[in-house]
């Protein structure tokens, strides 16, 4: 049944999947403009307090889902400082949770890259006074398919969490309904036709996230641009 | 550019690296610095450059000290060339650009300049290491420096690029380019330069004329190291 499902493109199945990847594809977008220059400029810039940010960067990437849920949540709802806003179970809260959970990761791991990057460039961008900005955008674009892992590692991370979405999205049929809830959802009534399609669903995005990194990693080597 | 060093010293881990050196470089051309190693031969370059701030003493580069201004007007070329992850030709854009005298034309002429016009698609840390430094020389010359300086940019090179490479330096050095260039090449030295600048143990030990350099040279330890013996 699962594979029937599957095979005649099921209405709402197809609404999950395309909304797990609409929420999931748009936290990731503004993960990386938020974290890459991050990670970027942390990697080249010194200044005090650097390590614990450090510390702190690297202490983010394990923050626990349902906590961020729980701290989207008290900022959404009603009576929250952003209460007026009324985007407490809507996508776009879901969005926001999503988009703090994996900023970190994309911060951090960006930043040990473009660091190591950084420690081989220096020296020959400041004898071509090469400006600070463009430094950075020469780093990211050099950077660019080791860049693009970290990218599709912080993919993983959001497509396949359900913590905070299921708190500050409500799992709403129809409106903030994603494949992770929903498997939660139709687990637990014993659906299991559904949850079994959507779980291989996740699991081919997973082996297709992996396998595309994988073709990066290889074109990146042949290169010599890793 | 006249360059002017007085006792310039740099400390590191209270060690004197480069100790309390000075000298005058007036004459165009090219100048080779030469020592055993650990004379502190590049760490004098990259003092020169700007690169590394002296512990005491001050470099001037036509009566102006050091300064980004006046590295604007140089080049550097390491003796290991950090090339950008991009072809030869974006390699060159990107110095080009960051001048802000992009152009392909120009690009064109440094790749032909150096031989490396038929590989100019090619990822450039998939060239040759002759065909690399060939690349970080072209980089170094596309912002047209009046000062280049370069640190055993042909050790371990094919003899066709460390002939390629002298002949290009040598015809910058024609057009007016002052050239500072650090070897271990003896032979090299006799065929490029014009003045020798020796250090030994992070001092000068003689400044000459090459000619006067290689007929006799002033110093023991230089005569030493022309000799082929091991000085300790």
């Amino acid at each position: 049944m699962a594979f029937g499902l599957l095979a005649t493109a099921d209405a709402d199945l197809m609404e999950i999947i395309g909304l797990s990847l609409r929420v999931s594809l748009t936290a990731l977008l503004i993960s990386c403009l938020i974290g890459l220059p991050l990670g970027a400029l942390v990697a080249t810039c010194r200044f005090r307090g650097r390590s614990a940010l450090l510390v702190l960067m690297n202490a983010l990437m394990g923050l626990p889902p349902v906590v961020v849920g729980l701290i989207v949540y008290l900022y959404l709802s009603r009576s929250g400082p952003l209460g007026w806003m009324q985007l407490l179970y809507t996508p776009t809260a879901m969005i926001i949770a999503q988009t703090i959970l994996i900023t970190p990761i994309i911060a951090a791991l960006s930043r040990q890259i473009l660091e190591d990057m950084h420690e081989e460039y220096s020296e020959q961008f400041r004898s071509m006074n090469v400006p600070w900005r463009a430094e950075i955008a020469a780093l990211l674009w050099d950077g660019r398919f080791s860049l693009m892992t970290v990218a599709l590692a912080g993919f993983g991370r959001s497509i396949a969490e359900v913590g905070a979405v299921i708190i500050v999205g409500g799992n709403i049929d129809h409106l903030t309904r994603v494949m992770t809830t929903a498997i939660a959802l139709e687990t637990s009534k014993g659906d299991l036709p559904l949850a079994l399609a959507l779980g291989l669903v996740l699991l081919v995005i997973a082996l297709a996230v992996n396998a595309l990194a994988f073709v990066m990693r290889q074109a990146a080597s042949k290169f010599a641009y890793g | 550019m006249p360059l002017q060093v007085d006792g310039l010293t740099l400390v590191i881990g209270g060690e004197r690296l480069i100790d309390g050196i000075s000298l005058t470089i007036t004459e165009p051309g090219i100048s080779v610095v030469m020592g055993f190693n650990g004379a502190g031969k590049s760490l004098f370059l990259r003092l020169l450059h700007g690169l590394v701030p002296q512990s005491a003493g001050s470099v001037h580069w036509a009566g102006k000290a050091n300064s980004e201004d006046v590295r604007r007007r140089q080049a550097m070329v390491f003796q290991t060339p950090v090339l950008l992850r991009r072809s030869a030709a974006a390699n060159i854009d990107f110095a080009l650009k960051v001048q802000g005298l992009g152009s392909a034309r120009r690009r064109d002429e440094l790749l032909e300049l150096v031989g490396l016009s038929g590989l100019a698609d090619r990822p450039a840390r998939l060239l040759s290491g002759g065909e690399q430094q060939r690349l970080a020389l072209a980089r170094a010359l596309s912002c047209r420096p009046e000062v280049l300086f370069l640190d055993e940019p042909t050790a371990n090179l094919d003899p066709a690029s460390v002939a390629l490479i002298e002949e290009t330096l040598n015809g910058a050095a024609a057009d007016g380019m002052k050239i500072i260039f650090v070897t271990h090449d003896v032979g090299q030295a006799r065929r490029l330069g014009a003045e020798i600048v020796f250090l030994h143990h992070g001092k000068v030990e003689e400044q000459s004329p090459a000619s006067a350099f290689f007929a006799k040279p002033a110093s023991s330890v230089a005569q030493a190291y022309l000799e082929g013996r091991i000085v300790i």
